[in-house]
């Protein structure tokens, strides 16, 4: 047991080629403005950041782009295939994300969030068109962190194609509806990770999409997460900066927790204070 | 000549996609170059020839989950 009170250290997270200091993946969509978006990611203190590969360059009133305002010393840029309905458009975006990386020279440039989209109105993953996407890309030579449902057999399938990780969502892409099923999170940690059931104890396990309030991603992590990848929650939250906080928070609570051995659930009450001594009548003693 | 730019219909003078990206006021900001659906790598883009009816996608990065 472990008596100093220093704040316990996280373990770095390796994913692939890329290894992070936090276990806090964030977006960059949605922000008010880019100046919030800037301070929302410190105060998250993430060390990678997704981003999309779109057509316009999206400039604020001074033309300044997102790429003004993000150290890339500081993040490692995660592109992501998000609005791609079809194995071979995600293929491209992937492909297009590196080469953009490659020239800003960020270790970005061998990661995708792989994300192939069954329809708009839901955002839930097409699981044929991310299992062909997921192959392509992994010949291709990129690490694919692979945005999947909380279907345990597909989370399995994604693992098999060569995903570096495999990324279930709690619940639907901004929804904030949290972790809709926290026993498939826990089927699919035990698929991936427990040696009992096949799985490898240091394949990286990340809970993506559906967060909406920090208590989601200590849920998450308490399930044995290696990670949280969130946006929505942040972006837009009424105070994006103050709610960044207490995701950090709560993302370091779920982690310790998770490794502090949390006491098995009973029915029934067990006293806290010793039975031994009470001047009391005891009903039924 | 005559190509298809993010969609739009271009009249170019430029031959290559280097050129293309200055002519088109596109060459300030990082960006990733697809023609006819196949990525042409930022080293190569100065070499690159463009032929009539080519079809360009030039993107870069925005902010997203």
């Amino acid at each position: 047991m472990n008596l100093t009170l220093d704040e316990p250290a996280i373990t770095e997270l390796t994913l692939g080629p890329c290894t992070l200091s936090s276990r806090l993946i964030a977006g960059t969509g949605k922000y008010p403005d880019h100046d919030t978006m800037q301070a929302a990611l410190a105060a998250a203190d993430c060390s990678a950041v997704t981003v999309a590969v779109r057509r316009e360059r999206l400039v604020d009133e001074q033309g300044r782009s997102l790429l003004d305002f993000l150290d890339l010393d500081r993040y490692t840029i995660l592109p992501n295939t998000a609005g791609c309905f079809s194995a071979e458009d995600a293929v491209r975006v992937s492909r297009l994300g590196r080469d953009l990386l490659e020239q800003l020279d960020n270790p970005g440039q061998h990661w995708v969030k792989l994300e192939v989209l069954g329809d708009r109105t839901t955002l839930l993953p097409d699981p044929v068109g991310t299992l062909e996407a997921c192959r392509e890309l992994v010949k291709d030579g990129f690490c694919v962190l692979c945005y999947t449902s909380d279907d345990p057999i597909m989370a399995a399938r994604i693992r098999d194609a060569g995903a570096a990780c495999v990324m279930p969502a709690g619940s639907p892409i901004g929804s904030g509806r949290g972790i809709a099923n926290p026993a498939a999170i826990q089927i699919i940690h035990q698929m991936l990770k427990d040696p009992e059931h096949g799985g490898d104890p240091d394949y990286p396990l990340i809970v993506d999409a559906g967060v909406g309030t920090p208590s989601d991603v200590t849920l998450a992590m308490e399930l044995g997460a290696d990670g949280v990848l969130l946006n929505t929650g942040i972006a837009h939250a009424q105070d994006p900066v103050k709610m960044a906080h207490a995701m950090r928070l709560a993302c370091l609570a779920g982690y310790h927790g998770a490794r502090s051995g949390r006491i098995p659930r009973k029915l029934h009450a067990s006293a806290s204070s010793p039975w031994e001594g009470v001047i009391s009548v005891i009903p039924g003693e | 000549m005559q190509l298809t730019v993010n969609g739009e219909k271009r009249e170019l003078q430029a031959e290559t996609i280097g050129t293309a990206l200055v002519e088109l006021g596109m060459d300030a900001a990082p960006c990733a170059v697809e023609v006819n659906r196949t990525l042409i790598p930022a080293r190569t883009r100065d070499e690159h020839k463009l032929t009539n009816g080519d079809v360009l996608e030039i993107v870069t990065l925005v902010g997203g989950g």
